[in-house]
């Protein structure tokens, strides 16, 4: 990846991350802490990698996105925003009445929301079925989608993974957004996850871990996906939960909490300095 | 009079349209007990068998009628409406997607398995999800034309089919009948009393009907074979004109076909009601006659259900 790109990705990303926190800040309402986490995955994937046209969103030969982890539809949104899907500025309806902004990804109002998510374990699921049609079809379009660590401890993550194996879905590349936190405190207390790469090997997945936060990294884990035949890939991202927003990094207490104005105000000039830092 | 479940018609009818490339089938590892194989044998690239994963069947299927695929996901009943209700619900129903959910093996009449595996509440739960359309045929024309018109008409269904062979209602599979979701069929005409009925309870009351005949009672019956959107028009005609309603159900009295009338009823038209179906109660092992007798959904249990709503009058 060159300078020039992983620049413009890091402006997408900091863009993103102020929407995110401006949404959740006039809700009142959301979870900042994962949206933060895998905004630099929706960066790259919505500002550099994804064939999708905002123009037809409905485009049968577009990429293909989930958020399995729905509770991070501010991310989502802001990077479909910033993509060009809808006006930035819908997100300071976020979460309220009358939005089409729901709290959870709804596919059948949102522009570019692929699947409408929320209930942990059933996303992946649908990427699955997704990944099916373009194999039926002969399609060239990949699928991706972004799973939270916390949502492996259900048991239809594994009853997809199994499938997606099965069926050879080598369109197919997830990631794993391994923040190490959910809501009740880390993982390994709340319900050990043992080793996530053994356990996506083990049931057929060709399997890569990587800094989730490194464009390049997540650049050259996606190309070497599409380089695999016959099996799906799981990008198993170590990320920080509040990742940008120095109190809220590796907290698990802003996994679903809004900041006040004195938070908000300082989260933001936080961001502003990076952005300039980066326009410069 | 031939007989087939309504589970052999439905593989019957999904490899008779199958040839709409649209129709894509997913099973749980149950395809020889639902008949979906014998789409399967017709088909093949377009079955899917998801293992024993419900849940996850109904997830993928969703996924994959974003694509534009018609998608028909099939499993027993107790798993399809209950194991499996969530990601119903939340893959399928909220999206409004074009997921035609095709549950076999529904009611009592599954026999010796017993309980756990005899589905008594699934039109209860399944009427409750917004957008959902619920059919449920009686024989094998009706269940060809329920398949037909899952097909035509886009969104979420869920169809419930028994396992049991029933009694042509309508003539033989392939017979061109009258269908029209959420359009009750009138199968006899009466004076003094309407029963509705729904799936295999649809013979039974037609056998109730004679029974009250020789009495000199006429009884309206009528194949209810869409339990949502119900015919609120054929429930406030029946209580108008005949003054007292039965309904019948191999299901809980409590939320399906009997729930959904005596709603219409007392908003609409109230009159004397009585329920036959299985009253609130697990059921078990046993052949699925002496079942149908234990549980009260022989013919002669719908007449005295009629008999009392005319009393009653």
């Amino acid at each position: 990846m060159n300078k020039e790109t992983e620049t413009r990705l890091k402006l997408y990303a900091v863009r993103m991350r102020k929407l995110i926190l401006e949404g959740i800040y006039r809700a009142q309402s959301g979870h900042p802490g994962g949206s933060l986490s895998c905004t630099d995955i929706l960066a790259y994937l919505y500002g550099e990698k994804m064939r999708v046209n905002p123009e037809k969103p409905e485009d049968p030969d577009r990429d293909h996105f989930v958020l399995s982890k729905g509770h991070c539809a501010p991310a989502l949104y802001s990077a479909l925003a910033l993509r060009g899907f809808f006006a930035p500025d819908e997100l300071d309806g976020l979460r309220s009445c009358g939005s089409m902004l729901q709290g959870h990804p709804c596919m059948s109002h949102i522009p570019g929301v692929d699947m409408s998510t929320g209930s942990l374990g059933q996303g992946i699921a649908t990427a699955v079925g997704m990944a099916m049609a373009g194999k039926l079809d002969n399609k060239t379009y990949r699928v991706f989608s972004v799973l939270g660590d916390g949502e492996l401890q259900e048991g239809e993550v594994w009853e997809a993974s199994m499938a997606a194996a099965h069926y050879k879905l080598d369109n197919l590349t997830a990631f794993v957004d391994f923040n190490g936190l959910q809501i009740d405190g880390p993982n390994e207390t709340v319900m050990g996850l043992g080793s996530i790469p053994d356990k996506f090997r083990a049931f057929g997945w060709h399997v890569i871990e990587i800094d989730g936060h490194s464009f390049p990294e997540i650049e050259a884990a996606v190309t070497e996906a599409e380089g695999v035949k016959g099996q799906p890939t799981m990008i198993i991202a170590h990320t920080h939960k509040g990742m940008g927003v120095s109190f809220m990094k590796d907290q698990a207490g802003w996994h679903g909490a809004a900041p006040n104005t004195e938070q908000y105000e300082t989260a933001i000039a936080e961001l502003n300095a990076v952005l300039s830092a980066l326009e410069v | 009079m031939g007989k087939m479940a309504t589970r052999e018609s439905y593989g019957k009818a999904l490899a008779e349209f199958g040839s709409d490339e649209r129709i894509v089938v997913f099973d749980a590892d149950l395809s020889k007990s639902t008949y979906t194989v014998t789409f399967k044998k017709v088909f093949p690239e377009r079955h899917f068998n998801m293992g024993i994963a419900e849940g996850n069947m109904m997830s993928v299927a969703a996924g994959m009628a974003t694509t534009g695929k018609i998608c028909f996901a099939s499993t027993f009943a107790i798993f399809a409406a209950e194991r499996a209700l969530e990601q119903v619900r939340n893959s399928i129903g909220y999206p409004h997607l074009n997921v035609k959910v095709c549950a076999t093996h529904a009611g009592i009449t599954v026999g010796e398995d017993g309980a756990s595996h005899q589905c008594v509440e699934d039109l209860a739960i399944m009427r409750a999800i917004p957008g959902m359309t619920v059919v449920q045929p009686c024989d094998g024309a009706s269940t060809r034309a329920a398949i037909k018109a899952a097909i035509d008409t886009y969104g979420p269904f869920y169809v419930r089919l028994g396992r049991l062979a029933v009694e042509n209602v309508y003539g033989e599979y392939g017979d061109e009948i009258p269908f029209t979701i959420g359009k009750a069929n009138l199968l006899r005409n009466g004076k003094d009393v309407t029963i509705i009925a729904t799936g295999l309870m649809v013979q039974q009351s037609l056998a109730a009907a004679k029974i009250l005949e020789a009495e000199g009672v006429t009884a309206r019956v009528l194949d209810m074979h869409t339990i949502k959107p119900i015919d609120r028009e054929a429930i406030v005609a029946a209580s108008r004109e005949t003054g007292a309603v039965v309904t019948a159900e191999e299901h809980n009295i409590l939320g399906g076909l009997g729930g959904a009338v005596a709603e219409v009823l007392s908003e609409e038209a109230p009159c004397v009601l009585r329920r036959v179906g299985v009253r609130d109660l697990f059921g078990q092992s046993g052949k699925p006659q002496a079942l149908i007798e234990l549980y009260g959904l022989t013919p002669e249990d719908v007449a005295a259900a009629a008999r009392s709503a005319v009393a009653a009058k």
